[in-house]
């Protein structure tokens, strides 16, 4: 899957409009995760997952940070997240269909925050987006 | 599908205000934009070459209505979905052949539509909810399959 120009424009154009919401918005997504797919606890054993967690807010801004930028390396981003890749290769090990529950969310905690953006082809292109990410963090599992 | 009440009447709430019509015809549309091999199974719809002819198609919004309604005859039936998606899946299997990942697809762009009309009142709760009951329906119209 090839991210097209009107990919990286819709892609830019939505992340701006995120702004500085970033972070509340990746632990909002995390919160929307761990509660209708409770199989994504078993990973965070070590976190308090109850609502307003100081350690899920972290996280959320962890994950904030990283996709803000991938949003400026779409052009190099198995470059720019490999040493995220590395982490979540050989520590993490995340199990790859994980990545579809969190990403699932985070268009959801977009689609509630920015719906008059949230349009159909900006939709698609932040899917895709996702996807790619994702790709990378699981391209070195095996 | 296992609901607790709080859930069922969250769900329940929530779904009176939906206009079925609209957000059917949404949800279809965004499946058919996000995930165009899906596509497939509408080649008589006419235009589906740009997102703004898909959203706009009227056989598009006809069926997601119709698809739509179905779900929500779904959510009276909350004990026996399998039951009452039976017929349906037979359908879809045996007539449509459909593959049912489709209706996995189209439950999770149907929670992304709703979140985009209600916003933070799509609570986290609600979505739960709302995600058991997609995964139930899903499950549902895929049980007859041979």
């Amino acid at each position: 899957m090839v991210l097209s120009p009107a990919d990286k424009t819709n892609i830019k154009a939505a992340w701006a409009k995120v702004g500085n919401h970033a972070a509340d918005f990746g632990a909002e997504a995390l919160e929307r995760m761990f509660m209708s797919f409770p199989s994504t606890k078993t990973y965070f054993s070590h976190f308090d997952l109850g609502h307003n967690s100081t350690q899920v807010k972290g996280h959320g801004k962890k994950v904030a940070d990283a996709l803000t930028k991938a949003v400026g390396h779409l052009d190099t981003l198995p470059d720019a997240l490999s040493d995220l890749s590395d982490l979540h290769a050989h520590k993490l090990r995340v199990d790859p269909v994980n990545f579809k529950l969190l990403s699932h969310c985070l268009l959801v905690t977009l689609a509630a925050h920015l719906p008059g953006d949230f349009t159909p082809p900006v939709h698609a292109s932040l899917d895709k987006f996702l996807a790619s990410v994702s790709t990378v963090l699981t391209s070195k599992y095996r | 599908v296992h609901l607790t009440g709080e859930e069922k009447s969250g769900l329940t709430a929530l779904w009176a205000k939906v206009n079925v019509e609209e957000i059917g015809g949404e949800a279809l549309g965004r499946l058919l934009v996000v995930y165009p091999w899906t596509q497939r199974f509408f080649e008589h719809f006419g235009d589906l070459s740009t997102a703004d002819a898909v959203m706009k198609n009227p056989k598009v919004k006809k069926h997601g209505q119709k698809v739509l309604a179905s779900f929500g005859e779904g959510l009276k039936h909350l004990d026996n979905l399998k039951g009452t998606f039976a017929t349906l899946s037979e359908l879809h299997c045996d007539k449509l052949h459909v593959d049912p990942e489709n209706f996995r697809l189209l439950g999770n762009v149907l929670v992304v539509v709703l979140a985009r009309h209600f916003g933070k009142e799509f609570t986290p709760e609600l979505q739960t909810a709302y995600q058991k009951v997609v995964a139930g329906v899903a499950n549902a119209l895929a049980h007859k399959y041979h």
